[in-house]
């Protein structure tokens, strides 16, 4: 387990207009390990991927990667760093093949002609290294896939070009139950290879099944980032739902606890 | 998940054994069966009606009608061609036939009233096009409006166009000897067989150049027979249609020689190669397809859509345009009803007929020449039999509706096997 993050957040704010989604947030993400981030529905998640992928730009804060200072302004940004984000909704298409879905918008050519062969092995050995073996041709439509086919084929898209971090959004949530394995044993593969990989997901399950480390979001603000293997079950979803858990999570200081933003979140120290 | 086990076995596809001609063709059915069906039934309908028409009208199969059809189905397939860019975003442009009404009365009246030569006249009808199509797509893309609503617009209003561009109703005739030799004279029976020959050429020579660049880098190819028969198949059916109309089909010989191919099909032929190999072969059709795939997918992978979308507008436009020259250039003459009545219903049926979907994503620019013949043969044959122009309409919607019905039916039957 290497010491040094990929990716390291530090005082991240972000509002939508008076709404504070996100309020001084720390994160980071390692190479080879997989960061689970957590956190109930609205408690900033998905704004903070997005303030990753460059989607959205942050109020203040401050990102590093890989050592140095950077600043990402758009996804075009977070790409040419290496950031690539899986979308749970895929965004494949489904009347194109697989390699084409995976080089689409970045085309292999030679002059004006599409160079077919060398998109076709370099999607073959892309799949090959992620030991995919379950697509019985590159050239079958994205339509005629299972649903873990279909994640695969976007994850493998993700990871064609080189990238560093790849960011998963829910990847598990609409597969059953032997894709599921498939999908997070393919994850577990990508930080293996030496990736670092965040996985959003509500699934407990998931998350103690591949993670390294466990990133818990409560109201906006990142309330622990510890190693899988030093929490419970139990205690990440105290953290998901209260915010606390024993040692961890927030102070009981009320003054830094969302003050005005939810006013429940204060007082449901017992829940679970 | 009996597939995703099953295929386990199989190994990485790089390293696949080459495909015998026993899988393709299974392959092919499979494919089939799964709602992937492409133009077999534009295919099946020709034999099918070809077959019935020369049965009950031998005169049907004379060379004179086979030449006929030709010069007729012109004008529809090369709008349909046009269309099928605008169908593969899921779009519809009803206007497209008055558009070419509208570029063919500009022709006629740079070339007629104003005399400039027939390069300028073509030019003119050909910018017309471009610029109607640009003002569609802008609409369309970046008001938002959808584009069944500005293409209505477009149908009434460049109706009225047309009657302004002919003084309220007066016929403009073209008499241009190379305008008018577009869709009435025809090739040297010799030239015809060069240019068949070169066709057949290229076109193996694209084969097999891919064929052997697929096999130097060990990806899976078709099989080698199969390569062949398509080339084959291709030389068979450009050798009989040009050997069929290098045939006299004059009355009498003594006045005239009428023989050779009509100047309008290589036209026909270079802008379907043209076009397929733009929409097939270049990262611009390819993103084509992926916005009538998936627009989100597609502006994700950072596509420009409404680039696309505007795009689409314009070639669909400008094939309206070349469409219109040639029906100025048949009937000798424009007047205010070129490219209106059935033109445009006419262009849709074929590419859809052809095996476009109507709902985005599916299409290739040969559907519209393989539906644009199945339109030309029935107008023609049902004509061949007597029958009124009520007739006629009520075939042809009907087999449009066919057509359509197969292609929602498909896609049904696709997504059923996509969730399998």
């Amino acid at each position: 387990m290497s010491a040094t993050p990929l990716l390291e957040l530090r005082g991240i704010d972000k509002s939508f207009g008076p709404v504070q989604v996100l309020r001084d947030v720390a994160f980071a993400a390692y190479p080879g390990e997989v960061t689970a981030l957590v956190g109930d529905n609205g408690a900033g998640k998905s704004t903070l991927v997005k303030c990753i992928s460059g989607i959205y730009p942050t109020d203040a804060g401050q990102f590093v990667f890989d050592g140095r200072p950077v600043s990402i302004h758009s996804p075009r940004d977070a790409a040419s760093l290496g950031i690539e984000v899986v979308y749970q909704d895929l965004a494949l298409c489904d009347n194109l093949d697989i390699v084409q879905n995976m080089f689409l918008g970045r085309e292999k050519r030679s002059g004006i002609v599409l160079d077919e062969p060398t998109m076709e092995q370099m999607a073959a050995e892309t799949l090959d290294g992620l030991s995919v073996r379950t697509v019985k041709s590159l050239r079958q439509h994205v339509s005629s896939l299972s649903g873990g086919q279909r994640q695969t084929v976007a994850i493998a898209k993700a990871v064609l070009w080189n990238s560093k971090l790849v960011i998963l959004d829910e990847p598990t949530a609409a597969l059953g139950v032997a894709q599921t394995a498939q999908v997070l044993e393919l994850v577990r593969r990508l930080a293996d290879n030496g990736l670092a990989v965040v996985l959003i997901s509500h699934n407990m399950n998931d998350v103690f099944a591949v993670s390294d480390r466990v990133a818990a979001l409560y109201l906006g603000q990142m309330v622990a980032q510890v190693k899988t293997t030093d929490i419970t079950h139990a205690q990440v979803v105290e953290l998901i739902t209260a915010g606390r858990s024993g040692g961890l999570g927030l102070t009981g200081d009320p003054a830094t606890n969302g003050n005005g933003a939810a006013p429940a979140g204060s007082t449901t120290g017992g829940v679970s | 998940m009996s597939t995703t086990t099953a295929v386990k076995q199989d190994g990485p596809s790089s390293v696949a054994p080459a495909t015998t001609v026993g899988s393709h063709v299974r392959d092919y059915w499979r494919r089939v069966r799964g709602g992937d069906i492409g133009a077999l039934p534009a295919v099946l309908g020709l034999l099918v009606l070809c077959t019935i028409f020369s049965i009950l009208r031998p005169s049907f199969l004379s060379a004179g009608n086979f030449a006929n059809l030709f010069t007729q189905g012109a004008a529809v397939t090369l709008i349909a061609m046009g269309l099928v860019f605008v169908l593969l975003l899921g779009e519809i442009d009803l206007s497209a036939g008055f558009a070419s009404g509208v570029c063919a009365a500009v022709l006629a009246n740079v070339v007629t009233v104003l005399g400039y030569p027939w390069y300028v006249a073509v030019a003119a009808a050909v910018l017309t096009g471009m610029v109607i199509g640009t003002i569609l797509g802008l609409l369309v893309a970046k008001i938002g409006i959808p584009s069944f609503v500005v293409t209505l617009a477009g149908f009434l209003a460049f109706q009225g166009v047309v009657l302004l561009l002919m003084e309220q109703g007066r016929n403009i005739s073209v008499r241009d000897p190379v305008l008018v030799a577009i869709a009435n004279r025809n090739l040297p029976p010799l030239l015809g067989w060069a240019l068949a020959a070169v066709a057949v050429a290229g076109y193996a020579a694209v084969q097999l150049l891919r064929y052997r660049n697929r096999a130097a880098r060990g990806l899976v190819t078709d099989p080698m027979a199969v390569v062949l028969a398509r080339i084959g198949g291709l030389a068979v059916i450009l050798g009989l249609a040009v050997y069929v109309l290098n045939l006299e089909r004059s009355r009498n010989v003594l006045i005239s020689s009428l023989k050779g191919v009509p100047i309008v099909v290589p036209i026909i032929a270079v802008l379907l190669v043209v076009w397929t190999f733009v929409l097939h072969r270049t990262s611009y059709g390819r993103h084509i397809y992926a916005v009538g795939g998936n627009k989100e997918a597609a502006r994700r992978a950072g596509i420009s859509v409404d680039r696309i979308r505007i795009s689409v507008f314009v070639i669909c436009s400008t094939m309206a345009a070349i469409g219109g020259i040639v029906a100025a250039s048949r009937a000798n003459s424009v007047d205010p009803n070129t490219g209106g009545s059935n033109v445009l219903l006419y262009a849709v049926g074929a590419a859809v007929i052809g095996g476009t979907s109507l709902f985005g994503g599916k299409g290739r620019v040969l559907d519209a020449v393989l539906g644009g013949a199945v339109v030309a043969v029935i107008d023609n044959g049902m004509g061949l039999m007597g029958y009124s122009s009520g007739v006629k309409y009520v075939v042809t919607g009907v087999v449009l509706l066919l057509a359509a019905s197969v292609d929602a039916l498909s896609r049904r039957r696709a997504a059923a096997g996509g969730s399998r």
